[in-house]
């Protein structure tokens, strides 16, 4: 797993939960700035989504593949489906869904962390 | 029998999107959990992974029943985030008291301090929220 790219997720995912909730303090609709931040996480993850097949495949740790290729995806696809939910209706609770969105991706993140860090003994 | 009217708000809109939503959140990684731990070591620790695998039935149901809506909807989903409630309190207390019932965890060790503990926050929600949008009997429908 590449530090670089965890890290980067995290702090995207950071940033975007505060600019949300930016916009749910206010009571308005998100930014088209907000949404590139989105898809900056998604970039991210996509990266981290490559970078974690080849690792997977090139390492010599007991990770268990099944687990980690599941929260691979999993926080791979969190991001596009809270978008979805979110836009299909535009009220605080629908921005909220986008919070809750970048939520998920921390949780995962670090799980996913943890996941490749436990076999590295 | 006259019919009942429908609930006040759509279930899944409103706050009740994000509801939703973190509702399905969880029944996907409860339902992962139970697959995992069946999947790989049933034997392990039957009780706790029957736990988990009811855990993620109601996840599953409640998130189904807030999308569908409707009448029927609100009653499952209330039967079912019941239960929820009742599961982690109960599975909560006794991985504190009765440690050598659980060797391995469920979703609801600890009350969810592996998920921030929001396994006990989210049955709260959920009845707060069906509460919110209970069906109007017509005698306390003051909205």
């Amino acid at each position: 797993m590449n530090a670089v790219v965890y890290g980067a997720v995290l702090v995207l995912a950071g940033v975007a939960a505060i600019a949300v909730i930016v916009h749910l303090i206010r009571d308005e609709i998100p930014s088209d700035r907000t949404f590139v931040l989105l898809g900056l996480v998604e970039v991210a993850l996509i990266v981290q989504t490559v970078i974690g097949f080849v690792a997977l495949a090139t390492t010599d740790r007991d990770v268990s593949g099944v687990l980690f290729v599941s929260y691979l995806i999993g926080v791979l696809v969190a991001p596009p489906i809270g978008a979805f939910w979110s836009l299909a209706e535009r009220s605080r609770g629908g921005v909220a869904v986008l919070l809750l969105a970048m939520l998920t991706v921390v949780a995962l993140e670090v799980r996913l962390w943890d996941i490749w860090n436990a076999a590295g003994a | 029998m006259p019919e009942p009217t429908s609930p006040r708000h759509e279930l899944a809109s409103g706050w009740g999107r994000a509801l939703v939503f973190t509702y399905g959140v969880f029944a996907v990684a409860a339902t992962g959990r139970s697959a995992v731990q069946l999947g790989m070591e049933p034997e392990r620790a039957p009780l706790a992974y029957a736990l988990s695998l009811l855990a993620a039935v109601l996840y599953l149901v409640a998130t189904g029943c807030l999308l569908l809506g409707g009448r029927l909807g609100w009653r499952i989903a209330v039967v079912a985030v019941s239960i929820e409630l009742v599961g982690v309190l109960t599975v909560g207390t006794l991985s504190y008291v009765a440690t050598d019932l659980f060797p391995d965890k469920t979703v609801w060790s600890h009350f969810g301090q592996g998920y921030g503990f929001l396994p006990l926050v989210l049955p709260f929600l959920g009845i707060a929220w069906l509460w919110h949008t209970r069906p109007a009997t017509g005698k306390a429908d003051l909205a």
